[in-house]
């Protein structure tokens, strides 16, 4: 009895996450290419940028909070880094006149810039006492106003070799930005499970009250929260204009919102309190892998988004039902 | 007519392991208000959501001028003429008057095919009431304009509307000013005059004096008697309410007080004018220091805003001598002030995470190394050893803090404080909801921390803990302080004396 029950609550508890992979596999055996090194590579540079995002927002969920600020503000970054690092003899320069400045100073300028912002998200969310839904919401449209502005809905390209290297290239066989991504994961997972700002974020998430009671700075580490996410959709902006040799006001749009059903897939919680950086890289892969499979099987993209919709609603409606059964 | 207008009989509730309600009668004459006493705990509340539905009687019969009625649930109360004004508001702040008097009950008009809300029928009815209790307000202005006074004239317009026989008061001057008071008993006396009975829950004897007319007394769920208010004296009241002999269950007093003053409070008001005003005292190295007071008394808003959880208007703090400034917890912690507050659940745990998280999150400044990452070991240690001392009984140190028991659960929270070594440890009802057992375990630590030097601040609202275990009581009500009573003197009596002093 017992045991069914346990398959039972195993089968619900990681639902999603069954099905998806079952649709992996029947793509991976009637379709040839899908398990080919060639398309596991670009499976993991296209996870590589999303992931990098997830673990920016990852911060703001496990706080009872969100960011919908993520996706524009991955679009400025890499519309800014787009803007600095043009050839010189591309016609179509933003800056006809600028020199070729040094690519880490521009990823530098980039994490500033997108720093700023996530700042002010902070303050909102934790001094103002504005619900990060609606703050962020905001800061989404001020973002998108302040990259139109800027680049006066110019596309840009032409970018400088030392630029899209970093998308395209390899180490011993591993893409750079599979690397990058990989690395970011490790320090996430060293400040979730090893500092204290770690363990306060958790503290916030399980209950704010008694973290203020227990003298936890509450503001400090939201904001800490936010910046962090904002100085991780920079780099991920930066990487993505690099992947695709262009920029567009329209980068990013809807990141957001990916970022969090991946992170929800993944067993982030979003009444907060429950998440680990392991959960939110099963969750992008698993969001990553699902795009792909319907590719290969020559599902429209447009029916993708219905798809990708669903995915979304169960997987909130399957971590909700685990919450209320808590109770 | 029936010489009683409500009676409840032998009214019996049990709750797993508790038996709530034992036997209870309350008989309310017609036109009277009828005044329901007894001790935090003593039932008062179970008897009131028996008869309206709330919780289903064990044994008892509610009879309603002289008929059997059985109540299945408030909306089925209200219909068959009891009414209850709550002590706790519940209203909707946000809409009308006249909506939240109708709320549930709107009046309907046709509009085509439709059914829709007669706002102005509604409204006129609304002000009619109104002006029947002599509350001449505008229908249509927001609830949320009202005073709280004012929104329980409303409460009361809205139960003379339904044509209510038995009207419940629950407390309500817990927060009214003395004009505040004048005004609801003229409400009360005119609403007698038409026959309207009352059932009038309060802690305060002078409003029991000025305004009952008959007295029924519980203590721990059992019916002690009734009594017409001119018949009885005060001193009897309390001694009624309180009269039950103390058992043995706290482990024998131990005098560690020294003269060393650790924490000092002088004139402490708060930014709310109805909460704790002009509070004066001192707090020794090894004291357990006892705070008494029936509920409302402000005992706890007092030790929140010491701990930066409330603000402060004016007065001083100070430790050691030295003024403290504490804005917020953090503050407090850092000048060695802890703080298990009253509210387990809400400030208390951190339910979804580990056992090991919950005891350390106060104090991981002290387990770093290199000055970043957390030294899990070091943790673990203050963890294990934690455990092993406070005897808490948990299957790992991994376990979600939710899945224990209370008493354990108060133990980790203990345990957190502990950590972090304060010179004062502020307990606010450090056993609510903790079985006997357990009970006696903090008993124990507590006076292990007296003993190593720790001043102890205890609110209890349980009058028998408070006895055995503080070496001093200070005795609050509304508001300021109202006596001390040495640990030794301390009786029920004496301490009920001073909590009702208001």
């Amino acid at each position: 009895m017992t045991k069914k029950m346990d398959i039972k609550k195993i089968l619900l508890d990681n639902g999603i996450i069954i099905v998806l992979m079952l649709l992996v596999l029947i793509t991976g055996i009637t379709k040839d290419n899908f398990f080919s090194w060639n398309n596991l590579s670009n499976i993991s540079v296209n996870t590589a940028a999303r992931v990098i995002i997830a673990f920016g927002v990852s911060g703001c969920l496990i706080t009872k909070g969100t960011d919908l600020s993520a996706g524009r503000q991955v679009g400025l970054s890499a519309c800014l880094a787009g803007t600095l690092l043009q050839n010189a003899d591309y016609s179509g320069k933003f800056f006809p006149s600028l020199g070729d400045l040094p690519v880490f100073g521009v990823l530098l300028a980039c994490i500033l810039l997108c720093m700023v912002f996530g700042l002010i998200n902070g303050v909102v969310v934790s001094c103002l006492n504005v619900p990060a839904f609606i703050g962020t919401l905001g800061m989404q449209l001020i973002v998108y106003g302040i990259c139109l502005v800027y680049t006066n809905a110019t596309p840009l390209g032409g970018y400088r070799k030392a630029y899209t290297v970093i998308a395209t290239g390899k180490f011993i066989g591993i893409p750079f930005m599979f690397i990058i991504a990989f690395v970011l994961g490790l320090i996430m997972w060293f400040v979730y499970n090893n500092t204290r700002h770690g363990k306060y974020m958790y503290a916030i998430g399980g209950n704010e009250s008694a973290a203020e009671v227990s003298g936890v700075n509450v503001k400090k580490t939201k904001i800490i929260i936010y910046v962090t996410a904002a100085a991780l959709y920079a780099i991920a902006g930066f990487l993505l204009g690099a992947k695709a040799g262009g920029a567009s006001v329209n980068m990013g749009n809807g990141y957001e919102l990916e970022a969090i059903a991946a992170c929800t897939i993944g067993g982030v919680s979003v009444n907060g309190g429950i998440g680990r950086i392991s959960g939110v890289v099963i969750g992008v892969l698993v969001f990553e892998l699902l795009k792909s499979s319907m590719q290969f099987l020559g599902i429209q993209t447009n029916y993708q988004y219905i798809v990708q919709g669903i995915v979304i609603i169960v997987a909130i409606a399957l971590d909700i039902r685990k919450y209320i059964a808590k109770k | 007519m029936a010489e009683y207008r409500l009676e409840m009989k032998g009214v019996s509730k049990s709750f797993p392991g508790v038996k709530a309600l034992d036997g209870i009668h309350l008989k309310v004459r017609p036109g009277t208000v009828h005044a329901l006493m007894g001790e935090n705990g003593a039932g008062k509340s179970t008897l009131m959501k028996c008869l309206f539905g709330i919780y289903k009687m064990d044994e008892g019969e509610i009879f309603l001028d002289g008929e059997k009625i059985t109540v299945i649930n408030p909306d089925d109360a209200l219909h068959k003429g009891l009414a209850m004004v709550h002590q706790e508001l519940q209203p909707v702040p946000e809409r009308s008057i006249a909506e939240n008097m109708y709320l549930g009950r709107y009046p309907l008009k046709s509009f085509g095919p439709l059914k829709v809300v007669d706002h102005k029928t509604m409204n006129e009815e609304a002000a009619k009431w109104l002006d029947n209790v002599k509350m001449p307000y505008d229908p249509k202005a927001k609830l949320g304009s009202l005073s709280i006074a004012q929104m329980q004239s409303v409460e009361i317009a809205k139960a003379v509307s339904m044509n209510a026989k038995v009207v419940i008061l629950d407390e309500p001057t817990s927060s009214l000013t003395d004009n505040e008071v004048e005004a609801l008993f003229r409400i009360v006396r005119d609403l007698k005059s038409r026959g309207v009975s009352m059932i009038y829950i309060s802690h305060k004897m002078a409003e029991i004096r000025e305004i009952a007319d008959d007295i029924t007394i519980m203590r721990d769920g059992t019916y002690v008697g009734t009594w017409e208010v001119k018949d009885i004296s005060d001193d009897e009241i309390v001694r009624q309410m309180v009269g039950r002999e103390l058992t043995n269950v706290y482990p024998p007093k131990e005098q560690n007080t020294k003269d060393e003053v650790v924490l000092k409070v002088e004139n402490l008001c708060s930014i709310h004018e109805r909460s704790f005003q002009n509070v004066s005292f001192e707090l020794k190295k090894g004291e357990i220091l006892g705070f008494g007071g029936l509920v409302g008394a402000q005992r706890t808003e007092l030790m929140e805003a010491i701990f930066g959880m409330r603000g402060i208007k004016s007065g001083k703090v100070l430790m050691h001598g030295k003024e403290i400034n504490v804005a917020r917890p953090r503050d407090a912690i850092q000048d060695g002030i802890g703080m298990i507050t009253e509210d387990r659940r809400g400030t208390g745990i951190l339910g979804c995470l580990s056992i090991a998280d919950n005891v350390s999150i106060s104090s991981l400044n002290e387990y770093l190394t290199a000055g970043i990452a957390l030294d899990h070991k070091k943790i673990e240690a203050l963890v294990k050893d934690n455990v092993a001392k406070l005897s808490i009984k948990t299957p790992s140190s991994k376990t979600q803090i939710q899945s224990l028991s209370g008493g354990n659960q108060q133990k980790v929270i203990i345990a957190r404080w502990l950590a972090n070594n304060p010179d004062v440890l502020i307990m606010d009802e450090p056993t609510r909801g903790i079985d006997v057992g357990a009970k006696y375990e903090i008993y124990q630590i507590m006076i292990d921390l007296a003993r190593q030097g720790k001043a102890i601040i205890m609110i209890s609202s349980e009058m028998p803990e408070l006895i055995g275990m503080s070496n001093r009581i200070l005795v609050m009500c509304a508001g300021k302080l109202t006596g001390e009573v040495s640990g030794d003197e301390a009786t029920q009596e004496n301490i009920m004396s001073l909590a009702t002093k208001f």
